[in-house]
Order: structure tokens, then C-alpha cells, then sequence
């Protein structure tokens, strides 16, 4: 066995470094890939842990009776352990975001779950064509997820009667726009429909 | 440490700058890398790594299982269920864990009787085998608190009947054992309560352990590493450094050890467990055979074969705490039982009344069973109190070899000048 005199010649230089790659080079270097693939593969399931599981990730959606919401008022229910607002808005809040130039908007994307991003966010494009006096949106701030104030009718709406974070003072407008403050972006408005007149169904 | 010169030298400007701070690097690399290991330790020395590698895989499926669990009596039975069915991977992590368990004790008794057989607890390794046995002693409080935690039928009576040992010190006097017991449970009898304390002690014992590995290793590293011959190293020729020799031989071990982890894993996760303990924990109903963790087994039959509350508890602590008088009942001057003809006899005697004692446990409490439970009990006790003693005086040993080298190269072969030192070695490519 060679090995056995090159490891009792190991105090002579060996200068085997140059030459070509031996065979234990080749076993060394699948043996430290082996285990650094190995070891990759086996963290993942330590990292897969934390993230919902399929009972979680199960499309959960649920119906909403919305006929005791009367002009004016407003209801927030829990959908997928979110907030979603759903408010019977007045003719003048109505007025009020279609009156809005969408050019002007900090954040130009209607922010609609069941349209494409680019879509403008102009108030159609965040109610139902047909239903415009409801709006359904996801009531948490855009900025760092605080609940905004609005839904109840002593409420405080911010600067432009819509909602007002209490957190960090970001105003949206009757359309759930952001308008001034800190947060980018527009409120969700999750995917929804009208079963009929009366009854949503979200998700 | 007179063969140990450190050849560490920290090649980049950070690498210098913090071994001028805190010189962890050069610690690592000297007891790590540069440490002299005996150039003859066999497979069974691997275990000490595996050991290690176990306590760490533990501690992080456990962090990862306790993201899961509910330490409740009403939620925790279900949230071990709702970890093996809906947590992604979660019946990896539960496999991993329970299995881990088994495997991490059949490691320890390797370890440990290869410590036997090797005289590995004999001056100066005496201390070094008294943190061993106290990290075996920790092992075994974490297993018990551990098998609580399902709250199964075989979680819960096994918590009531290890408890319900502290109540035999009753009759040393009265109502002591009453009050401990009612102090552990956190009522009068087991419940949620107990579970949750347990619950909190599972997840701190294993980081005692931790530390008390420390310790072994510094006691270890001290003294330096016994060998299949018990002779000391006593020229750098006797040793190899620790790398690559030692770890390359480790990862061997490890891997070989891990392929058998993994076919339980994979395979039979609940082999190893009581079918009982999935069944919801019934304070009403006892099972109709009650048996503890394989592991445990042969504590148990020492429990039952002593007809007394008081004397089976007494015994079956003692069983554990004899180990550590081991380097002081030992009066044998050689180490390794490689060359004691007469005392090799009684060691795998002793490894077969271990394993009898493990199978007899896990039969009913009948009459041929408790029969022989007594007999292997007592041979247990007599192994370490007479045969230890009087052996050790009465035998002549085998003759050693000279050296650790001459055990491996044989006589004839002069000590080559220096096989392996570390630099060297280390660019050697064959």
C-alpha cells in the first residue's frame, strides 16, 4: 500500500500539490459535497415547519349578510384571521372618489385581488360595477399593520372621510386610498363577490 | 499537555486581531483539530461524537416541535396528533425527536460500557466519569419528562408511578413522601398542572446537559483520551491528531449510526413506543400492562424484583448511583480488560444481566419473571460491590505492551520517527 510510506514520509515535503488531482482529492471533495448537499436538503424541512400549513393554506372563504348595514354604516368581519371592512358608503362619499384624479394618487393600483396590478385606482375598479355604494377592502394598514379607525360612526375618518390610521397617521380616502402619511400602498381589496343583493361572499 | 504544542497561527488580519481577544479560534483549532488522539482508538470511541451529535439534534427538533405543541391536558394529546398530520414535516420532526430519544440512549449505554471495559473511569479519569453518569442521570429526567408530554395513556401512568416513588418515604416518616409527591403533581393527584411543569423542565434539562457536556469534554481533554489498551500516550508516535484522523473516523461511526437512526425514522418510527400512548390519557383507567421506555427497562425490574416499596425504590436508585463509586470499587491496576483474563469473564456477564434484566422488565410481574429479575438483580449489585473489588486483587494481568505504538506496530516495528505529526500530515495527499 502506497499510502502507508507516503504518511511515513510525511515529514519530507511531498510536493504532490501540482500534479494531478489523486484519487483521494476526488474522494475528499464528493465526500465534503455529499454532505454540504445533504445538510442543505435536510434544513429545509426545519424551515418548512414554520410556514401555514395546508389546513391554513386551505382557500377558506365565508358569506356575509350585509342587508342590517344600513347608508352610512359599517361592518368589519374576520376573514382568514384578517379584518375586512365592508361599508354602505353615502351618494356624497361615492361623489368624493370618483371625483378624484387617479394621476394625483400616491399609489396608482387599484389594488384589486381580482384584477391585474396596473389596473388603475380609479373607485370603479375598487367596487363592484353595479354595487358601487359597498366597498369591501382588508382593513389593515399598509404601512405596518395596525387596524385603521372609520368603521364605527364616531370614529375619526382622517382628511378625506375615509379611514385614519391611529398608529402612524395615515389617511385614506373614501375608496380605502392612501392619501397622506406614511403607509404606500392602497387597502386590499380581496377577491369577493354578490351572491345576491344582500349576501358577500369573500374569498 | 507537555506533547500538545498548539500549532495555531491565525492566517488573516481578523483572525489575528481577535485571537489577541478572545482566542476562540486558537481553542477550537487546539482542542479540535491539533488535539493528540491515540493512534490505536477503535469504533467504539466514535460513540463520544455520536453523543454529542444526538444532544444537538434534540434540542433542535424539540425547539422546533415545541413551536407546535400545546402544553395543556386538554390540547396535548391532540397538538402532537395535529403535529404528525397537518405541521409541514411535522411527522419528521416528531420521528426524529421520539427516535432520537432511543437512539440517543442506546449511544450512551454503548459509551458507557465501552467506558467499563476499557477502565475508561480509572485515575485521572475519575471526575470525568462522575459528569458522565450525572449527564446520564439528567438524560434520564429529560426521557421521563419527555414521555409525558403526549399525555397518552402510557404518558400519564408512567408520570404517576415514577412520582409515586418519592411517596415510599413515607415510611421513614410519615406524610414526607405525601408532601413531596403533592409538591411535584401541583395537586393531589397528576393533571395538567404536572404537565405543564414537566413541560417547562423538558425544555431546560437538555441545556444542563449541555453544560454538563462542557465540562466532560474539559475534564476530558485534560487528561486526554483513554485507548483500547489503557495505556497513557507517552511519545508524539502514540499520537495522531485529533484531525483529520479521529473526526474522519468519527464521521464513519456517526454515519453508520445514523443510517440505523434513520431506518426507525423512516420506517418503524413507532416501533420502539406502546401503542397505548395513543390512546388520550384516562386518570380512571390504568392500562393492563404498564411498562416503561425500553431504555428503562431494566431499572423496572430491579423496582419489582425487591418485595418493598422502600428497599425496590431504594435499589433502583442505587442501581444508578453505584456507577458513581466505580473508579474507587476497581482495584485492578490495569485499565483496559483487554488484558484481564479472569475480570473479561464477569464484564459480559454483566453486559448479559443487563439485557436480561432489560427483557425481564418488560414482562408482567409474574412468578418465573420476578424470579429471575432477583437473581440478575443481585448478580447487578455484586458485579460492582465484590466481583469489582476482589477481582481487580486476585488476577494477574496479561502483559502490557510497551507503548501504544508497540500495541500497534508490534515489537519488532521501532517507533518510526514521528508517523503523523500534525503539520505535516495535514498536506500529505495519497
Amino acid at each position: 500500500m502506497r499510502s502507508a510510506a507516503l504518511f511515513l514520509d510525511a515529514e519530507a515535503p511531498v510536493a504532490i500539490d501540482a500534479e494531478e488531482p489523486t484519487r483521494r482529492d476526488f474522494i475528499i471533495l464528493a465526500a465534503n459535497a455529499f454532505v454540504a448537499v445533504g445538510g442543505a436538503v435536510a434544513l429545509w424541512p426545519f424551515i418548512d415547519q414554520m410556514n401555514p400549513d395546508a389546513g391554513a393554506l386551505a382557500l377558506a372563504s365565508i358569506e356575509v349578510d350585509i342587508s342590517p348595514v344600513k347608508v352610512g354604516q359599517a361592518i368589519t368581519v374576520l376573514w382568514r384571521g384578517k379584518p375586512v371592512f365592508i361599508r354602505h358608503r353615502t351618494p356624497e362619499e361615492i361623489a368624493a372618489a370618483k371625483a378624484v384624479d387617479v394621476a394625483e394618487l400616491r399609489d396608482d393600483s387599484a389594488r384589486n385581488d381580482a384584477l391585474p396590478e396596473t389596473t388603475p385606482a380609479t373607485d370603479e375598479n375598487r367596487t363592484k360595477k353595479g354595487h358601487e355604494e359597498w366597498i369591501v377592502m382588508v382593513g389593515i394598514c399598509t404601512h405596518l399593520g395596525c387596524i385603521p379607525k372609520g368603521q364605527a360612526l364616531g370614529d375619526k375618518r382622517g382628511d378625506y372621510g375615509g379611514w385614519l390610521c391611529p398608529c402612524h397617521g395615515s389617511h385614506y380616502d373614501t375608496a380605502g386610498r392612501i392619501r397622506k402619511g406614511p403607509a404606500p400602498r392602497n387597502l386590499e381589496v380581496p377577491v369577493y363577490e354578490f351572491l345576491t343583493d344582500t349576501k358577500l361572499k369573500i374569498g | 499537555m507537555a506533547l500538545h504544542a498548539s500549532t495555531y497561527e491565525p492566517k488573516t488580519r481578523f483572525g489575528k486581531w481577535m485571537d489577541e481577544r478572545l482566542p476562540i479560534g486558537r481553542l477550537m483549532h487546539t482542542q479540535f483539530v491539533d488535539f493528540p488522539t491515540p493512534r490505536n482508538l477503535n469504533y467504539w470511541w466514535t460513540f463520544g461524537g455520536i453523543l454529542t451529535f444526538f444532544l444537538v439534534a434534540q434540542i433542535v427538533t424539540g425547539v422546533v416541535l415545541a413551536m407546535h405543541y400545546q402544553p395543556s391536558a386538554a390540547e396535548a394529546f391532540d397538538s402532537v396528533e395535529a403535529i404528525r398530520r397537518d405541521v409541514n414535516y411535522g411527522w419528521l420532526m416528531r420521528n426524529l425527536h421520539a427516535v432520537g430519544a432511543s437512539m440517543f440512549f442506546l449511544a450512551a449505554y454503548i459509551h458507557i460500557f465501552r467506558g467499563l471495559y476499557y477502565g475508561s473511569y480509572k485515575s485521572p479519569r475519575e471526575v470525568l466519569w462522575i459528569i458522565g453518569v450525572l449527564i446520564f442521570l439528567t438524560m434520564m429526567a429529560t426521557a421521563f419528562m419527555g414521555y409525558s408530554l403526549p399525555w397518552g395513556q402510557m404518558s400519564f401512568w408512567a408520570v404517576t408511578v415514577i412520582t409515586n416513588l418519592f411517596s415510599s418515604l413515607d415510611s421513614i416518616y410519615k406524610g414526607l413522601g405525601t408532601a413531596i409527591v403533592e409538591w411535584l403533581w401541583g395537586g393531589y393527584a397528576v393533571s395538567g398542572v404536572t404537565l405543564n411543569r414537566f413541560y417547562s423542565l423538558h425544555y431546560l434539562l437538555p441545556f444542563v446537559i449541555a453544560g454538563l457536556v462542557g465540562l466532560h469534554l474539559w475534564a476530558l481533554h485534560l487528561v486526554g483520551q483513554n485507548s483500547p489498551t489503557g495505556l497513557d500516550i507517552k511519545t508524539p508516535a502514540d499520537a495522531v491528531p485529533m484531525h483529520p484522523y479521529a473526526t474522519s473516523k468519527d464521521a464513519v461511526g456517526m454515519f453508520a449510526f445514523l443510517i440505523l437512526f434513520a431506518w426507525f425514522v423512516f420506517f418503524l418510527p413507532d416501533y420502539l413506543g406502546h401503542p397505548d400512548n395513543y390512546t388520550p390519557a384516562n386518570p380512571m383507567v390504568t392500562p393492563p400492562h404498564i411498562v416503561p421506555e425500553w431504555y428503562f427497562l431494566p431499572y423496572y425490574a430491579i423496582l419489582r424484583a425487591i418485595p418493598s416499596k422502600l428497599f425496590g425504590v431504594i435499589a433502583m436508585f442505587s442501581s444508578i448511583a453505584v456507577l458513581f463509586f466505580v473508579p474507587w470499587l476497581d482495584t485492578s491496576r490495569v485499565r483496559s480488560t483487554k488484558y484481564r483474563p479472569i475480570y473479561r469473564w464477569f464484564f459480559w456477564l454483566f453486559v448479559f444481566t443487563c439485557l436480561a434484566l432489560g427483557y425481564l422488565g418488560s414482562k408482567p410481574p409474574e412468578e418465573t419473571y420476578v424470579f429471575w429479575a432477583r437473581i440478575f438483580t443481585a448478580y447487578y449489585f455484586a458485579h460492582f460491590l465484590i466481583v469489582l473489588p476482589i477481582v481487580g486483587l486476585l488476577e494477574k494481568p496479561r502483559p502490557l505492551p510497551g507503548s501504544i505504538t508497540e500495541a500497534v506496530l508490534g515489537k519488532g516495528a521501532a517507533a518510526p520517527p514521528a508517523p503523523a505529526r500534525a503539520t505535516a500530515a495535514a498536506k500529505v495527499k495519497v
